[in-house]
């Protein structure tokens, strides 16, 4: 295989694009999640809000405006192949540049603070969050994802007993939906990283949030327990923005991970109804 | 459930017939702060120093708005989560302050100063942000401009669409809705 050359540049421009599209623009999978949570949510008080949110997402699709104020921290999943040269500049710079051009030519809102105690915004909403994977082949694909912060701060990390198995899974997963209530924005999609260490853990449980919603887990045994675990947080009864109601989540998404012997990691990041992600392959 | 349309700023005589659960549409003036303005506020009020906006029957929207682009009044305008305001938010009730505007539920410190003040918490629906913006005629920066989204602004807003999520009785419309559809 012969070396494929990016420039840093078209990185960059499209990094701008879809920072504006993702935050415009819902795609099919969690638009039509959207429409069906409408049509089958029993409360009264639920239907409104979904109502809303279905008006809210063709307003923002039509006028280009922001679908939430919080356009989010720009996570950036990358799977880079190694015959990938990319040229004119360094790589993380170029998704920097576009996170800052996407941001600002967008109008949306700047949320990165430059020093977490001490505050000070950066004022272009950078530096993004990138996850770079290194794969084999010539392509660069490539996820922009903002994610807000209200629902990422429902998310979390349980260093679990072995022995708390499947059961303790459930029972973290259902108790923190619980207490989080209306907080993080539902209907929510629940990703869930089991396995591996601390923080892959925590890492697992943001990829599995970039699965297209209504895709079925490629292992049965966690295909059932995804639909087992999106059973009881509907169970919760907490409902569209925590009102109550039948549709809590759109769906719970599991990626696993090996483990160590004496470790069982279980995080959940929480996504709002909100859910953008745009993808590129270049 | 009741519907009420409400002009601001707010009178307790208005505020004592709301219940949890009851839809408002409010108009008038609301001020929009959260998370760095409170804590702005706070502070001049623990030097005993004067507050840059009036508080007095006053409704605060937490709120940091995307950007305005041209020819509107505003950006995208949605709630932001008003637990984080819980630590701040008893000692504006305790100056007057009468409404608050956000998403997700209160702490007892909030819900024992709102009925001690007479006030009320309305839930906006998070992530309707250009929804929202549209009920927002006129916006101006008022204080702490230095703080970007999180800067003191004077909105104006018509027809704001809210729920009121915990009304001055104690009552609460997170607790209610979930028991419901609970299994």
């Amino acid at each position: 295989m012969t070396v494929r050359e990016v420039k840093a540049a078209r990185i960059a421009e499209e990094v701008a694009r879809l920072c504006m599209e993702a935050n415009f623009e819902l795609e099919d999978d969690v638009q039509k999640a959207l429409e069906k949570a409408h049509a089958s949510e029993e409360s009264e008080a639920g239907r409104e809000v979904m109502r809303q949110i279905l008006e809210n997402s063709q307003i923002a699709r039509a006028e280009r405006m922001p679908i939430c104020q919080d356009t989010g921290l720009a996570v950036i999943f990358v799977e880079l192949g190694q015959e990938v040269h990319i040229t004119g500049g360094g790589f993380e710079d170029a998704i920097n540049e576009g996170v800052r051009k996407g941001y600002t030519d967008g109008y949306l809102r700047k949320s990165s603070l430059a020093d977490p105690v001490r505050g000070g915004n950066t004022g272009d909403n950078t530096p993004a969050v990138i996850h770079l994977t290194l794969v084999p082949g010539d392509a660069l694909k490539l996820w922009v994802v903002p994610k807000g912060g209200g629902s990422e701060n429902m998310s979390r990390v349980a260093m679990m007993k072995p022995a708390d198995g499947v059961e303790g899974i459930k029972k973290f997963v259902v108790d923190n939906i619980r207490a989080a209530g209306g907080n993080p924005c539902p209907p929510i999609i629940v990703g869930v990283g089991i396995g591996g260490t601390f923080e892959r853990c925590a890492f697992l449980a943001k990829k599995a949030l970039l699965r297209e919603i209504g895709s079925v887990h490629h292992d049965p045994f966690y295909a059932a327990l995804e639909k087992e675990l999106l059973g009881l947080v509907n169970d919760t009864g907490v409902g569209p923005m925590g009102l109550g109601g039948r549709v809590t989540a759109l769906a719970v998404h599991i990626e696993t991970a090996p483990r160590h012997i004496a470790s069982f990691p279980v995080a959940m990041n929480v996504n709002c109804h909100a859910a953008r992600h745009k993808y590129i392959e270049l | 459930m009741a519907e009420y349309s409400l002009t601001t700023p707010l009178k307790d005589v208005d505020i004592k017939k709301l219940k949890a659960g009851d839809s408002v549409s409010l108009t008038g003036t609301v001020y929009t702060a959260r998370d760095a303005a409170h804590k702005r506020l706070v502070d001049l009020l623990d030097e005993g120093k004067p507050l840059p906006i009036p508080i007095e029957g006053q409704v605060i929207y937490y709120v940091g708005p995307s950007p305005t682009p041209p020819g509107r009044a505003i950006g995208s305008a949605g709630p932001t989560t008003s637990y984080r305001m819980d630590p701040y938010a008893p000692r504006l009730l305790d100056k007057g302050l009468k409404g608050m505007i956000g998403k997700g539920a209160r702490n007892e410190g909030v819900v024992d100063a709102m009925k001690r003040n007479t006030a009320v918490y309305f839930a906006a629906t998070g992530g309707a942000a250009a929804l929202i913006s549209r009920s927002i005629t006129a916006a101006e920066v008022v204080a702490y401009e230095d703080l970007g989204a999180e800067a003191i602004r004077k909105l104006t807003v018509k027809n704001f669409p809210l729920i009121v999520a915990q009304d001055c009785h104690g009552a609460n419309v997170y607790e209610e809705g979930q028991k419901k559809y609970r299994r």
